[in-house]
């Protein structure tokens, strides 16, 4: 099968391979459990979104979805995160690999103190077996510029260093930087957070914009933000997953009483 | 008129109520100025003992340099020979020496230091992490004359054992006991250089699929380049300073050094050496305070730059 579809999928039937598939999955941070036995199905090829008050787990488990959570010697993870079918959690699956197929953008834009152009090459070169041609990497630069339109203004300074962009342009420089690998799931966490109402707006439409080439969950605390600029959504409360569905279901009719709770801002 | 609330007394027609309170010498006032003072001095008196000690020893060694030296002759001058008629202050050999032991020194020290930083810095965790960096300051507090004692009793036959050579008090021998003794305050100052590298570039080349090796290598060495150049420059200052060590591991000998296996004497061994034994205020007395000052010199601008890397950098960063 192939590892990625870049069909349209958005009107694909449900039984197609999901995205994330997450059974049964917990997290402790030492002794304290974070994560309880979640289940989750993330559709291919469509923006979800992840609500819920804060301290509740979603940096938790969208950091699972990539390993990264690994970094901190003291986690432990049980369960299993199927990505397109294969699951992460394998003994035989490569961490890096993982990450190559799920890219990650995080809270705070972080590109690295290279130039624009190394930014943007970075994650390629990692696990290009050979170096390729600079006009090969010169046509990678440009197509994942291009893809979040930040080509025209950055194309005659691609040798700059990148954390002298503005923070908008940082943080559309970070999903850049993801393209280039061909990832299918891009994970992010309140991208737009340390951003300007305008530059937020920018970046949503962006995030939008790559609806259908990759499938992508992103954790959200403007429940605006969730509501106009995704198509389902998981509301979660102390490490639990309490409600999945359809955006404008959620928003007009939920389910759950903790779920109209929140959204009607009774707490978080 | 209403008192004031800080001093209880009725303001004063032109000042502020409060002006009287601020000027108020109490015991809070006091003590805060004796502690100001003290700080000061402190401060300056770093600064006070390099101007001093820079002053003992250009005036030592003023008369001769102006009326008796060439500085050229000197600096390239491949005999020191103080005590023949007449006498001949070539340094050539003590500076070749110094070079030379430091060379070698800084071979040793750097991957050794560095290793040990990127380890500590990047790969060990808790209790592991907290014993090595122990482990490294007990190094650093190693009294040099231990090191020589070494270098005299342990290096010497196995130097002379692994290269065949007759010779085991040598430019090899100091320079790795040098490194040595070097290392651990590198591996310090290296380690904090890659901890200043902050944590969301790691975990940003991580997120993008880097092993963790490949986050030390283009990430985190990269961006800490000024501290680690740093790092190796206060090790070729503290390699060049070193005396007692060098002085009983080295062999001594005052002529320049052709290869590792030949024995030398650095500029400090030299002093060390022949102060006691010359006429004060005598030629010979005054030449050693030359070489003091060409040390001086030599040490605090490495040190200058080293500063600069780190200051100048950071400032830019
Ligand atoms: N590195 C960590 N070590 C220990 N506990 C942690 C760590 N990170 C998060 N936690 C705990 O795990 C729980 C979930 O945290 P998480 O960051 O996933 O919440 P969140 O929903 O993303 O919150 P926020 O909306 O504030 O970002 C919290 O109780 C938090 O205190
Ligand atoms: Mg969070």
């Amino acid at each position: 099968m192939a590892l990625h579809s870049r069909t349209t999928i958005l009107s694909l039937p449900a039984n197609a391979t999901p995205a994330i598939e997450i059974v049964d999955l917990s997290l402790w941070y030492g002794k304290f459990q974070a994560l309880h036995d979640v289940d989750l199905v993330i559709r291919s090829g469509i923006v979800t979104a992840m609500i819920g008050p804060s301290g509740c787990g979603k940096s938790t488990l969208l950091r699972s979805c990539n390993r990264i959570n690994e970094r901190l010697g003291y986690v432990t993870t049980t369960g299993t995160i199927k990505v397109l079918g294969h699951n992460i959690y394998d003994e035989e699956a490569s961490r890096m690999q993982v990450r190559r197929q799920v890219g990650m953008v995080f809270q705070r834009p972080n590109p690295l103190p290279l130039s624009i152009r190394d930014n943007v090459l970075f994650g390629h070169r990692l696990h290009a077996v050979r170096r390729s041609s600079r006009a090969d990497e010169e046509g990678m630069v440009e197509q994942a510029l291009r893809e979040v339109l930040l080509w025209d203004r950055v194309k005659d300074r691609l040798d700059r260093k990148a954390t002298a962009l503005s923070l908008e342009e940082q943080q559309k420089l970070c999903i850049a930087r993801l393209l280039p690998t061909k990832p299918s799931v891009l994970l992010m966490d309140e991208p737009c957070s340390a951003l300007d109402p305008e530059a937020t707006s920018a970046v949503e439409d962006l995030i939008w914009d790559l609806r259908g080439n990759y499938s992508i969950l992103i954790v959200t605390h403007n429940m605006a933000q969730a509501r106009r600029a995704s198509d389902e959504c998981v509301f979660m409360l102390m490490g639990h997953v309490v409600e999945h569905t359809a955006t404008e279901r959620m928003f007009v009719a939920p389910k759950k009483q903790e779920t109209s709770d929140y959204i009607e801002g009774r707490f978080g | 008129m209403a008192p004031s609330p800080l001093t209880g007394e009725p303001a004063s027609a032109g000042q502020p109520p409060w002006a009287k309170a601020l000027d108020h010498r109490d015991r809070g006032w006091w003590s805060d100025f004796a502690a100001r003072t003290i700080v000061w001095l402190g401060g300056m008196s770093a600064i006070l003992f390099i101007a001093a000690i820079f002053l003992f020893i250009a005036t030592q060694g003023l008369e001769f340099m102006r009326h008796r030296l060439d500085i050229g002759a000197m600096l390239t001058g491949a005999r020191w020979e103080p005590t023949v008629e007449p006498p001949v202050y070539g340094a050539l050999p003590l500076i070749a020496g110094t070079a030379w032991i430091t060379g070698v020194a800084m071979l040793i020290a750097i991957p050794l230091a560095f290793g040990a930083a990127i380890y500590i810095g990047e790969f060990a965790r808790g209790k592991q992490r907290e014993w090595l960096k122990i482990g490294i300051e007990m190094l650093a507090a190693i009294p040099s004359v231990v090191w020589g004692v070494i270098g005299l009793h342990v290096m010497k036959p196995i130097i002379q054992d692994v290269f065949g050579v007759q010779v085991g008090l040598n430019v090899l021998n100091a320079g790795i006991i040098l490194g040595l003794m070097a290392a651990p305050i590198m591996a310090t100052i290296a380690e904090d250089a890659l901890k200043a590298v902050p944590d969301s570039y790691r975990e940003a080349a991580e997120a993008l699929g880097a092993t963790r090796w490949q986050v030390v290598w283009k990430v985190v060495l990269p961006h800490a380049r000024p501290g680690l150049s740093a790092a190796v420059l206060l090790g070729i200052g503290r390699a060049f300073g070193e005396t007692i060590a060098v002085l009983m591991a080295s062999g001594h000998r005052l002529m320049v050094p052709e290869s590792i296996f030949d024995s030398a004497a650095t500029l400090t061994a030299t002093i060390a050496a022949e102060l006691g034994e010359a006429a004060v205020g005598g030629d010979h007395y005054q030449m050693l305070f030359v070489l003091g000052l060409l040390l001086f010199v030599i040490t605090f601008t490495i040190n200058l730059l080293a500063d600069w890397l780190v200051r100048g950098r950071r400032k830019s960063a």
